[in-house]
């Protein structure tokens, strides 16, 4: 038997999480850990709504969101004709694969000590830092999408007198696009991972900075309720890009 | 009477890929109303002759000439899976430029095919069938002279491919076409075509002529449909009976 999932469940959906601050608030109130290292998920609740008065967590989430967004968008734009270039060219791929799975298996992190280094603290080095994260997987994918497009679309193409700029609107790009899409989901995932590393380090706003400055300030109400903020934002960055799938014109790359 | 335009004129055509003959000399013609199909055993060369004809490769020696305007119809789905049915045919309306003419022909080439209702439909929401029905109404809209056919239904399910058959006859009695079919399938060959070119085993040559003067739609069990199955199977050694009448250049002989 197969199971279908429930068009509509939203209570079902909080059964996890729910379980989750249950099991969560009872091992608090138990005392097993003292309170100094594990809070209760009231007193993080009261940390996340001081923190939402202040001001402070809406500023920091604003930062983080404005650099994942320079960061990605900047891969995105650089990585997708970078890509489609190689896809296209056996000669270019066989040039610059290499270089690109070399950086794609190089942790963006290990690029925090040279981006303060150069670009000192604040936005540039975040920025920095995510787009190394997305670039390399948004020009492997870009380039495995456009080597695997069938030759039949490029023969029919022909046939119909598609050719030039017009080929890559009409048959290129929207034959990539299920694939970009779901690349788009994971290096967006994939950045937000990564904001909050640079920001520890190199940052003076930023929920990655607010996770650090919560820790170095014994506050660990203040620093689970960041933890919750970056996660929660998270899930809605994907929930945001999963609209992507849902535009008719590339329903046949999920449907098939 | 004068003889009939030559679309395709095919002279001397050898190819070769790599160190492999896939084709040793090959000599036909096709006029302009005629439905010629090529048929032959596996590998000998009939998908790599049907892509020399449409200017997709270049014969290693001899020459190759069409005249007018040349579209392949193809075996998989040569449809554009992010572009609906109704777009789909509007592609091949490219050349019509103004607005209401290329809206009113794809109405008619839509209701020519009977998927008027699937007209927003995307093709990986129809079946294999209605898929080559809408390949098919595309390749027609471009006023296409020549028409190429790569195993168009070899992909289909035997009564599907019946039915494609009667819907090819039926759409080029409405919109008359020349048009070249490779096919593996001897009897869609016989059913459909005007002329069936038999190949040789690699390299392809054509080893003999079978004309069918017979209009279209045909049963694939009307008699001199069979006589040619069977002539056609005998030329590539399948079949052995002898006692059989064949149809040879429109004439029955006993043999």
């Amino acid at each position: 038997m197969t199971e279908t999932t429930p068009k509509r469940a939203p209570l079902l959906a909080l059964a996890g999480p729910a379980a989750l601050v249950a099991v969560w608030a009872a091992l608090a109130s138990l005392r097993l850990f003292p309170e100094s290292l594990f809070p209760h998920p009231l007193a993080v609740a009261r940390g996340l709504g001081l923190e939402l008065r202040s001001g402070r967590l809406v500023d920091d989430a604003i930062a983080s969101l404005f650099r994942v967004s320079a960061g990605f968008l900047l891969a995105v734009a650089l990585g997708v004709p970078l890509g489609l270039l190689l896809g296209h060219s056996t000669r270019a791929r066989v040039a610059f694969l290499p270089l690109v799975n070399f950086f794609r298996s190089l942790s963006p992190l290990a690029w925090i000590p040279f981006a303060i280094l150069w670009l000192g603290i604040g936005d540039p080095p975040a920025i920095f830092l995510i787009f190394m994260a997305a670039f390399f997987p948004v020009v492997l994918s870009t380039t495995a999408a456009v080597a695997s497009i069938p030759s039949v679309y490029f023969r029919v193409a022909r046939d119909l007198g598609i050719d030039g700029p017009e080929l890559l609107r009409d048959v290129t790009l929207p034959a990539i696009a299920p694939q970009v899409i779901t690349t788009l989901r994971v290096t967006a995932g994939l950045s937000w991972l990564v904001v909050v590393a640079a920001e520890m380090i190199a940052g003076r706003d930023g929920l990655g900075f607010a996770v650090w400055d919560a820790r170095n300030g014994l506050r660990i109400d203040l620093l689970a309720a960041a933890m919750v903020t970056i996660g929660l934002i998270g899930v809605a960055l994907d929930r945001l890009l999963v609209q992507l799938t849902k535009i008719p014109s590339v329903r046949w790359g999920y449907e098939r | 009477m004068r003889a009939a335009e030559t679309l395709l004129r095919v002279q001397g055509v050898s190819h070769a890929f790599g160190g492999v003959e896939v084709l040793k000399g090959l000599d036909f013609e096709v006029h302009r109303g005629e439905f010629v199909a090529l048929v032959g055993p596996s590998g000998c060369g009939k998908t790599t002759l049907l892509n020399l004809c449409s200017g997709w490769l270049r014969a290693s020696a001899g020459a190759v000439q069409t005249t007018g305007r040349v579209r392949m119809v193809f075996q998989q789905d040569g449809l554009f899976p992010w572009l609906t049915v109704d777009e789909n045919i509007r592609l091949g309306l490219r050349h019509v430029h103004e607005d209401p003419e290329r809206k009113r022909r794809a109405e008619s080439l839509l209701a020519l095919i009977g998927l008027q209702p699937f007209a927003s439909h995307y093709p990986h929401q129809l079946s294999g069938g209605m898929r080559q029905r809408v390949e098919l109404a595309r390749a027609l809209g471009g006023e296409t002279d020549l028409l190429l056919m790569d195993e168009p239904f070899s992909s289909l399910d035997y009564l599907t491919r019946l039915k494609m058959r009667g819907e090819l006859a039926r759409l080029l009695h409405e919109q008359p076409r020349t048009v070249v079919l490779v096919t593996h399938d001897i009897e869609e060959a016989a059913q459909l075509a005007d002329r069936v070119l038999v190949l040789t085993d690699r390299p392809g040559r054509v080893r003999d002529e079978v004309r069918l003067e017979l209009p279209r739609p045909r049963d694939a069990t009307h008699a001199q449909v069979v006589r040619a199955v069977h002539h056609i199977l005998t030329e590539l050694g399948l079949e052995t009976d002898r006692e059989t009448v064949a149809v040879t250049n429109g004439r029955e002989e006993r043999r």
